[in-house]
């Protein structure tokens, strides 16, 4: 088992298996999604309350939970590469962060234009849920900007672990912010006590775009992470021989 | 019509749903163009190395 782990983990073993991955990941994800749109779009019922306006909720639910899945990727490959020292853990933390960043702005911007037949309101400055979402997005930048400030790949990776470990707990008001406090925003609609509070055909399209969404999150994390493994082995055997190899190694 | 109208939320929902496709195919270029680049400049730096020995 700790074998296979550390197989797994080894940059040349990751870099080929992610070149197999992708399309594993990326052809389903995107069936998903065309099943996901149309029938969220077309075939669920009106909501009672917002009418056709609910039918945001087949993108921006997806980009809201992988706002944070992404951050969790981030600390987590941070975390274990501060402990275990293992490069393929930095490697998926510094690619995390610009997927993790551009799926943050689409929940916010998709949120405000939701917000704005529903509320009254493109944003409101006070809302828990709204405002811990902006810090994320924020997060995201600040650990870019620390990543490329520092030129010493090693150095850039304690730092930057550091900085994502601290804004888990962001991550933590983000998802429970609709409870802890009075918000604008509706609460938990899919892991409520006694079910999800949504019809089965509404809740389908749902359940399809958010698993849909986090395959090509998966597709896109998985050519980042391949791009960060190939740069920052550049200088090894296994790159050089790959680039040298007849058939090329992209 | 109707679909296309939903109920007067069209723009908003359209909009919704034209960023996020954008927001991918960006992402998705984005990375594509990274990847090429970086295989692009190890490729120049290993050749050049090999010819001078």
């Amino acid at each position: 088992m700790w074998k296979f782990f550390h197989k797994l983990t080894s940059p040349p073993h990751f870099y080929r298996l992610g070149a197999t991955l992708i399309p594993w990941l990326a052809i389903p994800g995107l069936v998903l999604i065309a099943y996901g749109t149309y029938a969220g779009l077309f075939l669920a019922s009106v909501d009672y309350q917002q009418g056709d306006a609910f039918r945001i909720i087949y993108v921006h639910v997806p980009a809201a939970y992988l706002s944070m899945l992404a951050y969790a990727f981030m600390a987590f490959g941070g975390g274990i590469g501060l402990i275990w020292r293992m490069k393929l853990a930095h490697a998926v933390a510094a690619a995390a962060a610009p997927l993790g960043a551009a799926f943050t702005f689409l929940a916010l911007v998709t949120g405000a234009i939701w917000g704005r037949p529903m509320w009254g309101t493109w944003w409101e400055w006070g809302d828990p849920r709204l405002t811990s979402e902006l810090i994320l997005l924020f997060l995201y930048f600040g650990y870019m900007a620390l990543r490329s400030s520092i030129d010493d790949t090693a150095k850039a990776d304690k730092a930057s672990a550091v900085l994502a470990l601290v804004g888990v707990v962001n991550v933590v008001i983000v998802h429970y912010s609709v409870e802890w406090w009075s918000s604008l925003h509706q609460g938990q609609t899919l892991f409520k006590e006694g079910g999800p509070a949504m019809d089965a055909d509404m809740l389908y399209p749902l359940l399809a775009m958010i698993l849909g969404f986090t395959l090509i999150f998966g597709a896109l994390l998985s050519r980042r992470i391949r791009t960060e493994v190939l740069y920052r082995e550049r200088r090894t055997r296994w790159v050089r021989e790959l680039v040298l190899s007849p058939e090329g190694g992209k | 019509m109707d679909a296309l109208a939903m109920g007067n939320y069209g723009p908003y929902v359209w909009s919704c749903f034209a960023l996020t496709l954008i927001v991918v195919v960006v992402s998705d270029w984005r990375s594509r163009v990274r990847h090429n680049q970086v295989y692009r400049d190890i490729e120049v730096r290993i050749k050049a190395l090999e010819e001078r020995q």
